[in-house]
């Protein structure tokens, strides 16, 4: 440890202002901070308590509860694979096959993004920071694995650019940008994140393509009202089934999920108001009924497509989502209710539940601004009976 | 009148009072008109064109028009030219006329034009409003144009209908390469836009607000 301080003692002048790499101070500091605790601390004037949760102890964590979406989907990956051109295959060649598949995406994702903020930190003068971190690794997990590699660049470009960056970087931003790059991909190339053949490594110009094997998601059988067609509930909660890389398993999303509450990272308000938006929205559905999707159980909607992803995950992006307590609620039930409208009734949008976040992300301060005058006008109400 | 004073006149609109990227009038059709360089083109000749008479017309009439009906004369004279430039699209360039659609018609409604006349063309005189006129179509017309220009090439893969992009770069001749779909999209010609004006307030640091 000595040595490494050493290092960054020696380096210091050359990177602080007037240095001869002063401009670089930001990147500096990123990495001196990432190896040692930083120099600047709270002034002991006046009081204060210090909470030690920080920027980056709360994506760590974030990080930590996504591993288990993650591993599942490396291995969902490589037994999807498998299953398509009709082979055996052990547990390790089928995770091994995954990880492979899925690393470069993760690479290009987190090289592209932090590149970018490194670069705008240096133009602000702005000490680097640890927002990009969820993000890049969330957007490879909403993705199809077979993005191409140049596609999910831009897509990161776009998302932390025009969705963070010119917003005034982390913290700013009014949309979710992991969202915003996924929703850049389903506008701008809709043919490698929609239709049955891209949700399996290999199947789009595959061969040898196992019989009888569609690769068509759930929501495709659903949207299409072939809901005998669906896969068995349990298979669809574990997640053995084709989709975004992460999006697929309900239980390991719901392991991230109680990480992130046990923590107290994300908020179980909006994760439990956004099922109960889309339960609501899919009894209404039910009740009236008329075609075979309109009729299958509400619940049925909770392990399909990137609902739980999107609720445990990214509906709970505390930057974007409301922040009173009121607000959480309506936000959550909002995003679920608008999420399942769209899947029923949209012919174009099999999943929802991206349009709904980013819309109710756009209505979110609103939301906030209502909430907080009721609460004035309620106490401006109760002085005037006194 | 002095030379360098029509000068200003002219090279204003190509920089500090862009009508598009700092005065940001006419976003409407920009956004609407620019899929393709072709329609582009031919928009920013015809609001440049209206813009320029407009402005010439009114400039000649401004001693005789009366306050409290200047708004009906500048409709009317706006009006009166815009059919005309829509009659000779029909009659000359069809296609490129069905693609514009109600935009030619739209022009009346092209907030440049009106600001123009009441902000020039009623206090000067014919010749320095004439200037002021064109200046600001083609002000208008370039933005217009850089605009059409990214969304045909990267939505397209072609310039003037010209291909650009070779088509073995394309995923159906087994490439790698796929057209944006978002950058025909309105949103995206209002993201460009955007990204121009950022690009032009960063180059001149006078339009920076404090």
């Amino acid at each position: 440890m000595g040595l490494i301080k050493e290092i960054f003692e020696k380096m210091k002048p050359t990177f602080s202002k007037g240095g001869k790499l002063g401009m670089l101070s930001s990147t500096f500091e990123a990495f001196e901070s990432f190896v040692f605790v930083p120099d600047a601390v709270a002034k002991s004037k006046g009081s204060h308590i210090h909470d030690s949760i920080d920027l980056k102890r709360t994506m760590s964590v974030v990080i930590i509860a996504l591993m288990p979406a993650m591993l599942f989907g490396m291995w969902n990956t490589g037994y999807q694979h498998f299953l398509s051109v009709g082979k055996d295959a052990g547990f390790v060649d089928m995770f091994f096959y995954g990880f492979l598949k899925v690393l470069p995406l993760i690479a290009v994702s987190y090289a592209v993004g932090l590149a970018i903020e490194f670069a705008s930190a240096q133009i602000r003068g702005h000490e680097v920071n640890e927002g990009y971190l969820v993000t890049g690794m969330i957007i490879p997990l909403i993705m199809p694995v077979d993005v191409p590699l140049w596609i999910l660049a831009l897509s990161v470009i776009f998302a932390v650019i025009i969705g963070k960056e010119i917003f005034g970087g982390t913290g700013m931003n009014i949309w979710n940008p992991a969202l915003l790059s996924r929703a850049f991909v389903f506008f701008a190339y809709p043919s490698k994140i929609s239709g049955d053949k891209i949700w399996i490594a290999g199947l789009e110009n595959a061969q040898n393509v196992a019989d009888g094997f569609s690769g068509a998601t759930p929501l495709s059988y659903a949207a299409a009202n072939e809901i005998d067609k669906l896969p068995d509930t349990v298979d669809m909660f574990l997640g053995i089934i084709p989709g975004c890389i992460g999006e697929t398993s309900t239980l390991a999303i719901l392991l991230g999920a109680a990480i992130l509450i046990f923590t107290g990272i994300a908020s179980w308000k909006i994760m439990l108001s956004t099922v109960a938006g889309a339960l609501f929205a899919g009894f209404l559905a039910n009740m009236f009924g008329g075609t075979p999707y309109l009729e299958m159980p509400a619940w049925q909607h909770l392990i399909m497509g990137g609902f739980a992803f999107g609720a445990v995950f990214m509906a709970t992006d505390p930057v974007t989502s409301s922040q009173t307590e009121t607000g959480k609620w309506i936000y959550g039930f909002l995003i679920g209710i608008v999420a399942i409208i769209i899947r029923l009734f949209n012919p174009g949008f099999p999943e929802g539940m991206m349009m709904a976040i980013l819309l109710m992300n756009t209505f979110a301060p609103l939301i906030d601004h209502c909430v907080i005058q009721s609460n004035v006008k309620k106490r401006l109400k109760r002085k005037s009976i006194l | 009148m002095s030379s360098n004073n029509g000068l200003k006149i002219f090279t204003a609109p190509f920089n500090n009072s862009n009508p598009v990227t700092v005065l940001v009038l006419g976003i409407c059709s920009a956004l609407a008109v620019t899929v393709k360089l072709q329609p582009a083109f031919v928009m920013a000749i015809s609001v440049t064109v209206v813009t320029g008479f407009s402005n010439l017309i009114i400039s000649f009439l401004r001693n005789t028009i009366p306050n409290s009906i200047r708004i009906i004369v500048q409709l009317l004279v706006i009006a009166t030219l815009v059919i005309l430039v829509n009659e000779i699209l029909k009659a000359y360039v069809y296609d490129v006329s069905k693609q514009l659609s109600v935009y030619v018609g739209l022009i009346i409604t092209n907030c440049i034009l009106m600001g123009r006349l009441e902000a020039f063309a009623l206090g000067n005189k014919p010749i320095p409003s004439f200037i002021d006129g064109i200046a600001n179509g083609m002000g208008y017309g370039i933005i217009l144009i850089i605009v059409a220009f990214i969304r045909e090439l990267f939505g397209s893969g072609t310039v003037f209908g010209i291909t650009i992009i070779p088509e073995s770069w394309y995923v159906a001749n087994g490439g790698f390469y796929l057209n944006n779909g978002l950058i025909i999209l309105p949103p995206m010609a209002l993201i460009i836009l955007g990204c121009i004006i950022w690009l032009h307030r960063s180059v001149n640091k006078d339009l920076q607000e404090k």
